[in-house]
């Protein structure tokens, strides 16, 4: 990572770590998970809730804490915009991305690219 | 293609069931188990350290059951596996001719017995079902060709029973986009869920898209109802239930009559395409249900909806 690119991802961790709890994955979707980071879920999560939610609506690893998925649901459908982002497919994390800057990555487009195989999925995230 | 992807293809009502873990015993332990259910099940479940507790691995019990005669559905889970890992159980599953895939997220670490492993979740459940249409296209992730495409029956889980139950439904279509054709559904002990989740399936066309199979569990002593109670994730079981097994004087008896209740309470919502079972009873407790509910060994269907194929044919004819 050059300098500058290593200054904007200490920019962004600082804002967007406690504000989201952004864990800096590198590809950021906020906007599609209601503005709730699905990286905070204990199993990372990035396409809906396990089976494992307690009655209570509780997580099934940290008991003391609400579903991360079930507050990306609630505040999803809360939104004015990107509501329906929730039921798109998203593809694997790109762990090589971990630590970067995603609006970096966002800007060059890096934070799109899948890997090959994975344009047999017709419905990807675009 | 599978017995199980003919029969979901054709609209026959398929049975499938849980076999119970495999540790030591080898062959024998599993011909023991499939021995009072075997005549009942069309393909049986091979599990993937299910609650986080270690087993027998599901590729090779899965090979175990092709070699008994009898169809796997070979589970995985994003718990224990990389990427890599699971692609290379699949290719693997595919050289043994295991095609039916059904793709899960997996209970924590900490709901297991070894819960200082490490967990791992490179994939999510939706993402482990494209993997395997990736492979299907003649691909690994990457882009690099492994031959000849291999062909899986994909499916999944969902489960009516946890929240946001209003969300559910998505998520199950969001898996049926991913390229899942069935999803055997958690056991789900409160019938209004169930009831609701079928519902919203059948007005969205879900039912149609993918084979839905709500899940039933026959247990068997107080300990086990409170054990499911209490110990596994994502199943709420309502107090009513507990306290009728721990007042009955025969615990086994009082639990086969919830099950029965549960079953058929199941087998009566719309777009219901089959049934799973996991049966924690000794005997022949799968046998017992399915005479109960109606549901006629493999045989007895099979002959009779040639029956009905032909009746149908004749009257086109």
């Amino acid at each position: 990572m050059s300098r500058g690119a290593g200054i904007v991802a200490a920019l962004e961790h600082a804002i967007k770590g406690p504000v989201w709890g952004c864990q800096m994955c590198g590809q950021c979707v906020l906007h599609s998970t209601g503005l709730v980071c699905p990286m905070t879920c204990p199993k990372t999560l990035r396409n809906g809730p396990c089976g494992g939610v307690r009655a209570d609506g509780h997580c099934e690893v940290k008991p003391e804490m609400r579903c991360v998925w079930l507050r990306a649901y609630e505040s999803s459908e809360e939104l004015p915009v990107w509501r329906h982002h929730i039921d798109d497919l998203r593809p694997p994390v790109d762990n090589s991305l971990k630590g970067t800057s995603s609006w970096i990555n966002l800007v060059t487009g890096r934070d799109k690219q899948t890997p090959a195989g994975w344009t047999a999925v017709a419905d990807v995230e675009s | 293609m599978s017995n199980l992807e003919r029969k979901l293809d054709a609209g026959e009502f398929v049975v499938t069931a849980e076999l119970p873990v495999i540790d030591g015993g080898g062959h024998a332990e599993i011909m023991r188990q499939l021995a009072p259910m075997k005549a009942y099940v069309d393909a049986f479940n091979a599990t993937d350290n299910p609650s986080a507790h270690a087993h027998a691995s599901p590729l090779a019990v899965a090979i175990a059951l092709i070699q008994a005669g009898v169809e796997p559905v070979m589970q995985l889970t994003c718990r224990d596996r990389n990427r890599l890992a699971l692609e290379s159980e699949l290719i693997g599953a595919a050289i043994h001719g295991v095609q039916n895939i059904s793709c899960l997220t997996g209970d924590d670490v900490t709901a297991g017995d070894e819960p200082e492993a490490r967990r791992v979740f490179d994939l999510d459940s939706p993402q482990l079902i494209a993997l395997a249409r990736v492979l299907e296209s003649g691909r690994y992730l990457s882009g690099r060709t492994t031959g000849p495409a291999p062909h899986f029956l994909v499916g999944g889980v969902e489960n009516p029973g946890a929240p946001p139950f209003a969300y559910r439904v998505r998520r199950a279509a969001k898996k049926a986009q991913a390229g899942a054709r069935f999803l055997q559904l958690q056991i789900c002990y409160r019938t209004e869920l169930l009831e609701a989740f079928m519902r919203d399936a059948h007005d969205s066309g879900l039912s149609k898209r993918l084979a839905l199979i709500p899940s039933i569990c026959i247990l068997r002593t107080v300990g086990g109802m409170r054990f499911v109670a209490t110990k596994v994730p994502g199943i709420d079981v309502p107090a009513q239930y507990v306290e009728r097994v721990e007042r009955a004087a025969d615990a086994e008896a009082e639990c086969f009559e919830i099950a029965y209740e549960l079953a058929s309470h199941a087998l009566a919502q719309p777009g219901v395409a089959g049934i799973h079972f996991i049966s924690f009873r000794k005997d022949a407790g799968i046998a017992k249900l399915c005479t109960r509910l109606g549901i006629p060994p493999r045989v007895g269907r099979e002959s009779k909806e040639r029956e009905s194929n032909g009746d149908s044919a004749s009257l086109a004819g």
